[in-house]
């Protein structure tokens, strides 16, 4: 991590355990909790489409992958969630080298539609063959950890925002480091990296994992914090939402992933007052934010912080 | 040090190259000249891998290389520059070379992520030899700027030292000079003429430049239509009449030309 990146990794951790100490409301909490979940998946299709220039829609199958797993091993196989997590991180990491596959002679629209298409196979496979079908299944096992079980807002708001902060290390670690310059070389031209000797093939297998453990985290999270999952979640829908999040925050930098993570999932509460107007304001706002923030919010926002401390310096 | 024999390399029916077969010496400067479509980049494709020849063997210091992929030659020690800049443009001038030096290192995403005291060390010796290249090929002042921002002349010049990150012992130099002045040129055959010298690394050079070809180059392949019509010095194929008419045309439908007055 680079000084300034560490300063906001700081803040923002300090950010999260402030939060539920100074608010009471369970609402604000519980809408706190699905911004975490949502940014979890959403850093994942950042370092995956803005830094390694690979195209998903089908991150809702990962989702839904670590949502499956990790309920079915708790609920009927006694296994601890801690547990269950990982395994379902493994599926899903297998999943993944499956989907990189295609995924390796694909580019661009093409690599979307295959993506999608992974997506709604792993959606008709719950809607079939998962627990309770369409309708999904409940009683699932709450988190727990050496006999310690999380099932209050708060807990499970750190316990969230917790798995955010860690991911968010991993994620800015490893795009600072030889790899991410790797994946971002990779973006801009693979002949190029071809002809320095990097291993495209391995990077793109790599960097389809890395989003999908990230995915299935979330998804793992999810479902032991609500107890309940039905396909319904795990939809195409999903995976656009989350890509909208990305775009939103701005798709070259992690951080707007977060931002983008909250703004996506808060806004709809906010918009609660338009009644019935609510979804065309959402609409409208997304749009003009493409228009007006093409880069993202954050890089905007690093522009605008970057211009104002080289007038400060310009004025010495 | 690399031996080019017998390739013979068609697209469709189009015959690309044609038995062609020649030899480049260690620490030489060997320039492939020609007119355009001779064949000259096919032929730096398939010494590089992005391309298999119809038959024929390249031999790397003693060793087969014409079966394997770009990456795999590049880790033999081949590295190349390409005919269309081919940088990593949202890149800094310095990460640029740093990827150079990735292919090197084998350390992975969990370790890198983790940030394991080793992926630290590695990362301050790779940046260190970065900036030593930097300085090197004269670009140090343009460090923290994106690649995409240099003039297309210090483009050119990145990108051979981007080459020269992966320790390479043969650069392959796909018209470095193209669209740059007379300027630039001059400091870039300098350039060539350090990087041979001083580090002992051998240059393919293929170029259109005439005045830098002759300048540098120890040896010049001339290929024509797939085929390497002169092998020699520059003062040897300056005066080859094959390669002259390969250039200017036909003796006879020059001097007829011109001759037409009477």
């Amino acid at each position: 991590m680079k000084r300034d990146e560490s300063i906001a990794f700081i803040f923002f951790v300090l950010l999260m355990v402030i939060v539920p100490l100074i608010s009471e409301s369970t609402y604000i909490l519980t809408v706190g909790i699905f911004a975490g979940i949502n940014a979890l998946v959403a850093i994942g299709l950042c370092i995956l489409m803005g830094y390694a220039g690979q195209v998903s829609l089908g991150q809702a199958g990962f989702y839904g992958i670590g949502a499956y797993v990790s309920s079915v091993l708790s609920l009927y196989a006694g296994i601890p969630p801690v547990l269950s997590i990982v395994c379902a991180m493994i599926v899903a990491a297998l999943a993944a080298v499956v989907l990189a596959v295609p995924a390796l002679r694909l580019k661009g629209h093409y690599l979307a539609v295959a993506t999608l298409g992974f997506g709604e196979i792993i959606y008709i496979i719950l809607n079939e063959w998962g627990p309770g079908g369409p309708s999904g299944f409940g009683d699932i096992p709450h988190f727990g950890i050496m006999g310690y079980t999380i099932d209050s807002t708060s807990g499970y708001f750190y316990l969230i925002w917790a798995s955010v902060a860690a991911v968010m290390f991993f994620s800015l670690n490893l795009l600072g480091s030889g790899s991410g310059r790797a994946l971002r070389a990779m973006h801009d031209s693979e002949t190029a990296c071809n002809a320095m000797g990097l291993n495209v093939v391995v990077l793109k297998i790599k960097v389809f994992v890395l989003s999908a453990v990230y995915a299935s985290l979330a998804g793992s999270l999810y479902a032991h914090y609500v107890t309940f999952v039905s396909p319904s979640s795990f939809s195409l829908f999903y995976s656009i939402l989350v890509l909208t999040m990305v775009i939103v925050g701005g798709i070259r930098n992690v951080w707007g992933a977060i931002f983008g993570a909250v703004v996506i999932t808060v806004l709809p509460e906010l918009l609660r007052k338009f009644e019935e107007l609510d979804v065309l304001v959402y609409g409208l706002i997304l749009t003009m934010s493409l228009m007006f923030f093409r880069k993202g919010i954050v890089p905007i926002l690093i522009d605008t912080i970057k211009r104002a401390r080289g007038s400060a310096v310009a004025k010495h | 040090m690399l031996s080019i024999k017998a390739i013979q390399k068609s697209f469709g029916g189009l015959t690309a190259l044609s038995n062609v077969s020649f030899e480049v010496r260690e620490d030489d400067i060997k320039a492939l000249i020609g007119p355009n479509g001779a064949g000259k980049t096919t032929l730096l494709n398939i010494v590089s891998g992005i391309y298999q020849p119809d038959s024929g063997e390249v031999l790397f210091l003693g060793e087969r290389i014409v079966h394997l992929a770009p990456k795999a030659v590049a880790r033999k020690g081949i590295s190349r520059t390409f005919q269309h800049v081919e940088l990593f443009v949202n890149m800094t001038v310095l990460e640029n070379i740093m990827v150079g030096r990735h292919a090197r290192t084998g350390y992975g995403f969990i370790s890198s992520g983790l940030k394991l005291p080793a992926v630290g060390r590695e990362e301050t010796e790779i940046r260190q030899k970065s900036e030593e290249i930097l300085e090197y090929i004269n670009l140090a002042h343009r460090r923290d700027e994106d690649a995409s921002n240099l003039p297309i002349g210090e483009q050119r010049i990145l990108e051979i030292g981007r080459a020269l990150a992966t320790e390479p012992r043969l650069v392959l130099l796909d018209e470095p000079a193209a669209g740059l002045n007379i300027r630039e040129t001059r400091n870039l055959g300098d350039i060539i003429r350090k990087i041979r010298d001083e580090l002992k690394i051998t240059i393919v050079l293929v170029e259109h430049d005439m005045d830098l070809v002759m300048r540098i180059s120890d040896s010049v392949t001339v290929l024509n239509f797939g085929e390497v019509i002169a092998d020699g010095t520059p003062l040897e194929v300056q005066k080859n009449r094959d390669v002259i008419i390969a250039y200017l045309g036909d003796e006879e439908i020059i001097s007829g030309g011109y001759g037409a007055h009477p």
